[in-house]
C-alpha cells in the first residue's frame, strides 16, 4: 500500500489553490453562512462578530465559541475557517481538534503574543496570516503559513489599506524580480526574511503560496480592484452582511470576481444591489489592525 | 492568429486551480485560453475543468450562460478533462452535493463530494499509471477534500486506484481524475489528455515530460 500523507505543505497548500478566483465571506450564524454558500462563496470565516462589530464594541476579541464554529460547519457543505489571536497556538489547536479547514491568524483578534507568531508547521491544518508589505509576508511563509492575505483595514468599508498592502506586496516582489544576486542578501537582511525563499521569489515573480486581499471590501468593484491589481481571491467580511441585501451583494461580488477583467459584466452585476456598509474613513478609526503582527 | 493546423485548449477559469493547469499545458507547448463566458468557449477544441469549489463553479456556470453551450460541446464529443470540482460537474451522479447543483452527466460514475473528508483528511500519496508505460514511474497525486468515485458504470475505463477505490478514469472523450495533476509538476497527464486527441503535441512529451 503506498504511503498516505497528510498535513504535508503541498497538501495545506492545495487548499489554497482550491480557493483561488473565489470569495471567502465573514458569518457569524448558520443562516448566514447558508446565504454565502448559496452566492457562491467558495468559503465562509466562521467568528462571533464581523469586525465592524468588534471595532464598535472594544474589548478584547478573543477565538469563537467552538458551538458556533459547529454549528456553520454543519450547515455547509465548503470549506469552514476561523480565526486565532496572533501567538495564541493553544485556539488554533482547539480550532485544529473541532476540524476546520484553515485558521486565519488574525490580527483582527486581539493579539496573545506581542513577540511572536504561532509556529505553523506543527499543524496538520493549513494557516492563513495577514501582511501589509513584503517582509511580513515572507516571515509569515517561513513560519509555516500556506496563504498570504493583505491585511487591508477590517471592518471599515474603505479599500483605500488593502490596496495599499497588495501594492506594497506586489510592488516589491516586481522589485526584488529586478534585483541582482547580491542585492538578494539585502533584501532577505532587511525584511528578516530567509534567503532561500528571497530568491526564489526573485526566480519565479510571486510568492510560493496564494496571496489573496481582505480588509475593507464592500462593493463588486472592490473585489474586481483588487484582482486586477493581482490578488488571487478575494475575503469580504463586514461589507456583505452589513449591507442592505447581502444575499443580491454576496452574489454580486463572486460574479464580480470571476469576471473581474469585464467592465460590461461588472456594470451589470453593480445594479439593484441597495446600499452598501456605511464605511468610515481611515482618519476617524483610533485603532489600526494592520499594525497588530510583527 | 494560431498557427494552422494547432488546437486551442481550453481552461475553464470561472473559479479554482485553472492557472496551474494553464501553466502545465503552455509548458507542454499547448496553446491555450481562458473560458469564462460563451464567447471565449467558441473556437476551443478541448477543455479541462479544474479543482475548486463545485458549488461556486455550477453557479456560475450559471449565472456566466455558459452551463448549456458548455453541455453541447460535450455532448458534441468535444474532449474534457475534469480535476476534483471538474470530475464533479462531469459526473452522472454527485452524492452530498447542494441540490441545485447541476452536473452534465458526461461520464457514467457516481460521485461522493467531499468523500475523502475535510481538509484534515487531504493527502497526497504514490499512484500506479500503467496507461503512462510499463516503466513509467508512479504519479504522485494531491487529494484536496476529494470527491471519491462510489460506483463505475459500463465502458468506464479505471486508469489509477488507490487503496483499490478509482482516482483517474476515462470513458470515450471524458477522462477525470479526484486527485491534482495539476499541481504535482508532472506533465505527463496532461500530456497524455492532449494526445488522445491531438497529433500535434509528440507522443515522445509523455515519456520526456517527466523531466521537465
Amino acid at each position: 500500500m503506498p504511503e498516505q500523507i497528510t498535513g504535508s505543505f503541498p497538501v495545506k497548500r492545495g487548499l489554497a489553490e482550491m480557493l483561488k478566483g473565489g470569495v471567502i465571506m465573514d458569518v457569524v450564524t448558520p443562516e448566514q453562512a447558508k446565504i454565502a454558500e448559496d452566492a457562491g462563496a467558495v468559503a465562509v470565516m466562521a467568528l462571533e462578530r464581523v469586525p465592524a462589530d468588534i471595532r464598535r464594541d472594544g474589548g478584547v476579541a478573543r477565538m469563537s465559541d467552538p458551538d458556533m464554529i459547529e454549528g456553520i460547519k454543519a450547515a455547509v457543505s465548503i470549506p469552514v475557517m476561523a480565526k486565532a489571536r496572533i501567538g495564541h497556538f493553544v485556539e488554533a489547536q482547539i480550532l485544529e481538534a473541532l476540524g476546520v479547514d484553515f485558521v486565519d491568524e488574525s490580527e483582527v483578534l486581539t493579539p496573545a503574543d506581542e513577540t511572536h507568531h504561532i509556529d505553523k508547521f506543527k499543524f496538520t491544518v493549513p494557516f492563513v496570516c495577514g501582511a501589509t508589505n513584503i517582509g511580513e509576508a515572507m516571515r509569515r511563509i517561513s513560519e509555516g503559513a500556506a496563504m498570504i492575505r493583505s491585511k487591508g483595514e477590517a471592518g471599515t468599508g474603505n479599500v483605500v489599506e488593502a490596496v495599499r498592502h497588495l501594492r506594497n506586496i506586489l510592488g516589491d516582489i516586481r522589485k526584488i524580480g529586478q534585483a541582482d544576486s547580491a542585492e538578494l542578501f539585502e533584501w532577505a537582511k532587511a525584511n528578516q526574511a530567509p534567503l532561500p525563499l528571497v530568491q526564489e521569489i526573485a526566480e519565479t515573480g510571486k510568492l510560493p503560496v496564494p496571496l489573496f486581499c481582505a480588509g475593507g471590501l464592500a462593493t463588486p468593484a472592490d473585489a474586481a480592484l483588487a484582482m486586477q491589481l493581482g490578488a488571487e481571491s478575494v475575503f469580504v467580511g463586514s461589507g456583505i452582511f452589513k449591507s442592505d441585501e447581502p444575499a443580491r451583494r454576496a452574489a454580486a461580488i463572486v460574479e464580480a470576481t470571476t469576471h473581474f477583467n469585464d467592465p460590461q459584466i461588472l456594470a451589470k452585476v453593480s445594479r439593484g444591489l441597495g446600499a452598501p456598509m456605511t464605511g468610515i474613513g481611515m482618519d476617524e478609526i483610533n485603532e489600526r489592525y494592520a499594525e497588530r503582527g510583527w | 492568429m494560431q498557427p494552422e493546423g494547432s488546437m486551442m485548449i481550453g481552461v475553464l477559469a470561472l473559479q479554482g486551480a485553472f492557472a496551474s493547469h494553464q501553466q502545465r499545458l503552455t509548458e507542454l507547448g499547448a496553446l491555450t485560453r481562458q473560458v469564462r463566458t460563451p464567447r471565449d468557449l467558441a473556437g476551443v477544441d478541448a477543455l479541462v475543468m479544474p479543482g475548486g469549489e463545485s458549488t461556486t463553479m455550477s453557479r456560475l456556470l450559471t449565472t456566466s450562460e455558459l452551463f448549456d453551450p458548455l453541455g453541447e460541446r460535450i455532448a458534441g464529443g468535444m474532449p474534457v478533462f475534469g480535476t476534483c470540482a471538474g470530475m464533479i460537474l462531469l459526473a452522472t451522479e454527485v452524492l452530498e452535493g447542494r441540490p441545485d447543483q447541476r452536473s452534465y452527466g458526461a461520464i457514467d460514475i457516481t460521485v461522493q463530494r467531499n468523500g475523502y473528508g475535510r481538509q484534515l483528511d487531504s493527502f497526497e500519496t504514490d499512484l500506479v499509471v500503467p496507461e503512462l508505460g510499463p516503466d513509467a514511474t508512479p504519479f504522485h497525486g494531491v487529494f484536496i477534500r476529494a470527491p471519491r468515485v462510489t460506483r463505475v458504470g459500463e465502458g468506464v475505463e479505471i486508469l489509477a486506484h488507490h487503496h483499490g477505490e478509482p482516482v483517474l478514469l476515462r470513458q470515450g472523450t471524458v477522462s477525470v481524475a479526484s486527485f491534482h495533476p495539476e499541481l504535482a509538476g508532472d506533465h505527463r497527464l496532461h500530456a497524455l489528455f492532449l494526445n488522445s486527441f491531438s497529433n500535434s503535441i509528440t507522443s515522445s512529451i509523455t515519456t520526456q515530460s517527466e523531466n521537465l
